[in-house]
């Protein structure tokens, strides 16, 4: 095994451990060593990308952690296209965030304590992608929701931040049930927990059923859909969507890391990567699919109206999380990875982008008190302007690329759900382009609404934000070029070179159909910014005139359609209630007092009586000594 | 010849008064002496087995263990000495500064 | 000619350790009377010379002998792994006494060099294949912990724990030995294997005096190895000792019982395990249920990880019980796996105690989090290990005893272990409630020593080294059974 797949996680790993016990002696120094440690992790990245372009795949046991019969739980490493793909977007993503932090975190205490939490989170997200079996999948899974939690409740001494981190936790409870329910039955299933084997096996599996609770169920799509529950509460897709918007009280380069670029990603990487258990039903395919479609509308309609600069961004992520979905499930997952890709640049860049304007207003978030920062912020400006165009979809820049490449996989699947996911995606890249540009201008053109004093420090942001807001620039532009489809004169290398692991999509179309969907698509996402220049820089009045023209419409949009208030309604607060009249009156009263607090009581009590007897007199010790002694000689006896 | 049961039995009642001895009595230097009366019973117990079955390997281990009693004796009149040094007793029952 | 020294050395070559640690623990003695002002050189020479010893116990692993002295004494990869358990405890007992001794200013020659013979007397109590080596043994290393224990010689605490530990340990001896004696009487032998071997041949196995015999073997090791009802010299021998001879209690002389323990159930008395099977079950129920109980209510963390210790006596037995090669290298992984935690939980016990405060009170860890978080959260470590959560080497060590026994079918043996192992969690954790949760009194600065930091990071380098990659230990375990289960 190459030298540097060991270091990859082991660089991070230490990284932490160390930042996190003396990082506090560093002080503002603390973010040296997690800067190199992740640096060297993208070389290694690379180093791996090289190997495997050269046809180098590695599937190796590092050492087995427990072995008990057929139980068996490694640690291992599985490099092929995939994880190289992965561990180029974490590492490089990774190390600009840790960079651009030093600036943005500069006032922060507890400075050491976010970088080795960054390391931490990039030693999980490794560990997550470059596992060779489903056990550290989950572990990796589970460590980057605990570094993911650590994070957004940073700042912790802010209730609305627990409050998100705790929510974040428990949605994703109900997600990893399900998820670990799918990796038990795996186990059943095959034996095994290893991807090789259980996906060599898969084709066996076929037809079979699996009972439950006297319902029989078809066993591919009930492994594949428990997988999937874990990808939909890990990459916030419908319904258990709820927590990504509200994560957004982390700070801001934990949300262009973890919440836009890689973490929230590791469900689209989970699909991809079990291709072979889902690719063998295709109900559950129709599912992977229309969750996408659904979720991609729902959160791009709520994007439109908010006013929270951080949220709108997050409720696009969603919605282009739902696009990947989308693609895995007509079974373009190349072209789902391949936008996960040039989403994770241009997104990590909006994201950056939000920091760096947040940081100039002084932690102002909200959109209408901003306006005309273009000249304030240039670097800021040119390189969201970029992202904009990006993820609007105009051709030539990244987004554009992969969006058209599963606009096309949809609408050549076979599977049912695929025109469908064709009609809604096109109409989302529209909205897409309206709400992005809506940000755009309400932040950047105008005239500026906030208040004297922070017109008075605005500023441009240090060096060390605006270096990697320009790196990632060149990636939301560049990033689609290597997927450049044959009928734009390109070869599509990243098809072929995924193929190996995701295989090639069977369905080609002719010519004519495929421009005809490229112009749908742009044109969608041209009048999206027609029509936000319209409203938001030549008629800004026309919003409003909007609102108050259908008040119903705009509030249900910017109250999410009330879905939190909706599981408040229907889950939180009944089980509050629930749990305030029966639990603590009845219950509580006298049931959980009686086994939470009587256990302990009853065995410190019978501890105290115990403790009688060791009354530090030798005698005593010897009485009883002896009355054992002639216990067992006297069973010795009976036997 | 006298019978090695004859020894056994001996060795038993000795081992009984021994062990009766030191759960009885609160002086440590009378439970001390109390052991000895145990292990002697174990070394006639070996030595007689050793003579009846013509054998050399028990009263080989009768030497190791009076060698060791003598050693056991020594150290634990040693921690007697320190103990009355800092309580001024030999009675076990008063001390009893470490307990529950 | 000059073969003739050759024929006299030859068979001590093997021995090479043991004789090394001998000289290593008169050479101390010998040394303290000239070194005046210097003896703070003697913790470095200890551990010098028991790092040799390691190194020749690696040096020797190739080389096993089942047949030194008549067959007497056996070199096999089984008495190697607890040697080196042993020796590590020994290496650890030494690091946290440079430290431990300034404190309390003694430094002598004889606690060292008592700790280098103790360790002999493990050494050659694991390498035993016959009842009289095993006495030397067992009496060598109980002799000079009684010693360590009261050292202390100004300390009352410490002069009773020697009293009540010499007391109930000569107690034990003389049941063993009359034991051994009739075990003797009636087999003829004292060699382990033609014991098992008579036991078939004049058809023993159910004789009600052999019985008898047996238990009380058994008893007397149970004394060793602290299990309940035998446990009751624990607790107060462990609080009252000098804390680094309290922390090598609760790991070398466990560690070498259970490997004598295991040595003589497993190849001497075999056939009988229908006898001694459920009575080690029970045995080892209630050691876990009284030390996990018992260990709620102390507010002495010395105390309460003398409980521990006891509790985790009883989980070590699970091994035992199953009669198998897998029970036996779970518990050989387990009592490495302890050695490392218990001696780290111990360091920062040390590393607590000055002059003021002994470090000992559950309230002397009030708010250790924020007066010194590496403390803090080294300690935290040991304490999940200690309880068994994963990714620490004390989970490792507990799912293979418990699978171990439930494999051997003791599945209501099992359960029982795994609630009292819930029950532990509550006592282990409190430490570290203490330690996050609540402010400190007042904000002394704790300070280190090269010695005790180099323990801690041993310690902490096992706990997590073998919770995460345990492969390799229970490997060498499982490999170096053949021998024993003959």
């Amino acid at each position: 095994m190459p030298i540097y797949l060991l270091l990859l996680p082991i660089l991070p790993l230490g990284s932490f451990i160390l930042t996190f016990l003396f990082g506090k002696r560093l002080g503002r120094k603390a973010h040296w060593l997690p800067i190199c440690a992740v640096l060297s992790c993208f070389g290694c990245a690379v180093m791996a990308l090289l190997d495997v372009i050269n046809g180098v795949t590695i599937n190796t046991d590092l050492y087995s952690w427990i072995s008990s019969g057929s139980f068996q739980v490694s640690v291992g490493f599985l490099l092929d296209e995939l994880t190289a793909v992965m561990l180029i977007v974490v590492t490089s993503i990774s190390t600009l965030v840790h960079i651009y932090s030093v600036g943005y975190m500069h006032d922060e205490p507890g400075y050491y304590r976010f970088f080795s939490y960054l390391s931490l989170f990039t030693f999980s997200m490794l560990m997550l992608v470059l596992g060779n079996n489903f056990a550290q999948l989950f572990f990796g899974w589970e460590a980057v929701g605990l570094s993911s939690y650590l994070l957004i409740g940073f700042y912790y001494e802010k209730e609305s931040a627990a409050n998100a981190g705790k929510k974040a936790f428990i949605v994703n409870r109900f997600g990893d049930f399900g998820f670990s329910l799918g990796i038990i039955l795996v186990f059943l299933t095959f034996g095994t927990l290893h991807y090789d084997q259980v996906f060599a096996q898969a084709a066996s599996i076929t037809d079979q059923t699996f009972p439950v609770f006297g319902m029989v169920f078809d066993l591919p799509t009930l492994i594949a859909l428990l997988l999937f529950c874990g990808a939909i509460g890990k990459s916030a897709q419908l319904p258990l969507h709820v927590w990504l918007p509200d994560a957004m009280e982390g700070p801001t380069p934990v949300s262009a890391l973890i919440h836009a670029a890689t973490m929230v990603t590791a469900g689209v990487f989970l699909v991809a990567r079990c291709n072979p258990l889902f690719a063998l039903s295709t109900t559950a395919l129709n599912v992977v699919t229309m969750v996408g479609a659904v979720t991609c509308l729902f959160a791009a309609t709520i994007a439109l109206v908010q006013v929270d600069i951080k949220r709108v961004v997050a409720y696009s992520t969603v919605s282009q999380l739902a696009y990947m979905f989308m693609a895995c499930g007509v079974g373009a997952y190349s072209a789902g990875i391949f936008h996960l890709f040039t989403h994770a640049y241009f997104k990590a860049l909006l994201f950056l982008g939000c920091g760096s304007v947040i940081h100039a207003m002084s932690s102002e978030q909200d959109v209408r008190k901003m306006g005309g920062l273009k000249k304030y912020l240039p670097v800021t400006y040119w390189t969201f302007l970029l992202a904009t165009l990006s993820i609007s979809g105009i051709p030539g820049l990244a987004g554009f690329f992969s969006k058209d490449a599963i606009l096309a996989a949809a609408f050549s699947s076979p599977i049912g759900a695929g025109k469908i996911a064709w009609f809604v995606g096109t109409l989302v890249a529209g909205m897409t382009a309206f709400y992005s540009f809506r940000l755009f201008f309400l932040t950047f053109h105008g005239t500026f609404r906030g208040t004297e004093e922070q017109r008075h420090h605005l500023h441009e942001s240090p060096a060390t934000m605006t270096v990697p807001l320009i790196l990632l620039a060149v990636g939301a532009v560049s990033a689609g070029w290597f997927c450049i489809p044959p009928i734009l004169g390109g070869h599509a290398p990243w098809i072929s070179f995924l193929a190996p692991v995701l295989g090639e999509p069977g369905e080609h179309l002719g010519h004519a159909t495929e421009w005809g969907l490229i112009a749908t698509s742009v044109g969608a996402g041209l009048v999206g910014i027609a029509t936000a220049t319209l409203l938001y820089v030549i008629r800004p009045e026309i919003p409003d005139r909007l609102r108050d023209a259908w008040p119903k419409v705009h509030s249900w949009l910017f109250n999410k359609y009330s879905i939190d208030e909706l599981y408040d309604g229907a889950l939180v607060q009944p089980a509050i209630r629930f749990s305030r009249k029966v639990l603590l009156h009845v219950v509580d009263g006298k049931l959980i007092e009686g086994v939470v607090n009587g256990i302990p009581q009853a065995i410190g009590s019978f501890g105290e009586r115990l403790r009688k007897i060791q009354n530090g007199q030798v005698h005593t010790y010897l009485s009883v000594m002896s009355t054992g002694a002639l216990a067992v000689l006297i069973w010795m006896l009976v036997r | 010849m006298i019978p090695v049961s004859w020894y056994l039995t001996l060795a038993a009642i000795l081992f009984s008064i021994g062990v009766y001895g030191f759960l009885a009595r609160r002086n440590v230097i009378i439970m001390f002496l109390s052991i000895e009366l145990m292990l002697n019973a174990a070394n006639l117990n070996l030595v007689a087995v050793s003579h009846y079955l013509t054998d050399l390997r028990g009263q080989i281990l009768t030497f190791f263990i009076i060698a060791v009693a003598a050693a056991e004796a020594a150290i634990g009149l040693g921690i007697v000495v320190a103990l009355f040094r800092n309580k001024a007793t030999v009675y076990a029952d008063e001390i009893a500064q470490m307990k529950g | 000619m000059d073969t003739a020294p050759n024929f006299i050395l030859t068979p001590l070559a093997p021995l090479a350790p043991e004789l090394l640690l001998i000289c290593l623990g008169l050479l101390l003695v010998v040394v303290d009377l000239f070194l005046g002002e210097k003896r703070h050189i003697l913790p470095w020479l200890a551990a010098l010379g028991t790092l040799t010893g390691l190194f020749l116990l690696g040096n020797g692993s190739g080389h096993f002998s089942d047949g030194l002295f008549g067959g007497m004494y056996i070199l096999d990869a089984y008495s190697l792994f607890f040697k080196v358990i042993c020796l590590i405890g020994v290496l650890f007992t030494v690091m946290l006494s440079v430290r431990y001794l300034d404190t309390e200013k003694m430094h002598q020659g004889e606690y060292y060099s008592l700790l280098v013979f103790a360790a002999v007397g493990m050494m050659v109590m694991v390498s035993a294949a016959d009842m009289i080596v095993l006495y030397l043994g067992l009496e060598l290393m109980a002799l000079s912990v009684y010693c360590l224990v009261g050292l202390l010689k100004s300390d009352s605490r410490s002069n009773e724990a020697a009293l009540k530990y010499f007391l109930m340990g000569a107690f034990s001896s003389g049941i063993l030995l009359y034991g051994i004696s009739l075990i003797y009487g009636m087999t003829g032998t004292t060699d382990l294997q033609l014991i098992s071997q008579r036991l078939t041949e004049l058809n023993l196995a159910d004789n009600t005096l052999l019985f008898i015999a047996l238990g009380m073997v058994l008893i007397a090791f149970s004394f060793k190895v602290a299990a309940a009802p035998f446990h009751m010299w624990a607790p107060d021998a462990y609080e009252g000792a000098p804390t680094p001879i309290t922390a090598f209690m609760s790991v070398g002389p466990k560690a070498a019982s259970f490997a004598v323990l295991g040595r003589i159930l497993l190849s001497g008395f075999p056939e009988l395990h229908v006898h001694w099977g459920p009575l080690i079950a029970g045995i080892a129920l209630l050691t876990m249920a009284t030390g996990n109980i018992l260990a709620i209510s102390q507010t002495n963390i010395k105390r309460m990880l003398a409980y521990s210790s006891i509790a985790h006596a009883g989980f070590a037995l699970l091994g035992i019980l199953a009669t198998s090669n897998e029970g036996v290298s779970a518990i050989m992984n387990y009592m490495l796996i302890y050695a490392f935690m218990n001696m780290g939980a111990f360091a920062i016990i040390i590393m607590l105690n000055n002059r003021e405060r002994r470090g000992e009170q559950l309230k002397d860890y009030r708010g250790l989090a924020q007066t010194n978080p590496v403390a803090a959260a080294l300690m935290l470590i040991f304490m999940f290990s200690l309880t068994g959560i994963p990714p620490t080497a004390g989970f490792i060590g507990k799912f293979y005893l418990f699978l171990a026994a439930m494999n051997a079918g003791y599945t209501g043996t099992v359960i029982a272990a795994v609630i009292l192992s819930a029950v532990s969690a509550y006592y282990y954790l409190r430490v570290v409630r203490y330690m996050y949760m609540y402010d400190s009194e007042k904000g002394e600065a704790v300070a280190m020593s090269p010695s005790l930091t180099a323990a801690l990071i041993f310690a902490v380098i096992g706990v997590i080294g073998l919770g995460v990659a345990p492969g390799w230990v229970l490997e060498m375990a499982s490999q170096s059974l053949p021998a024993l289960a003959q």
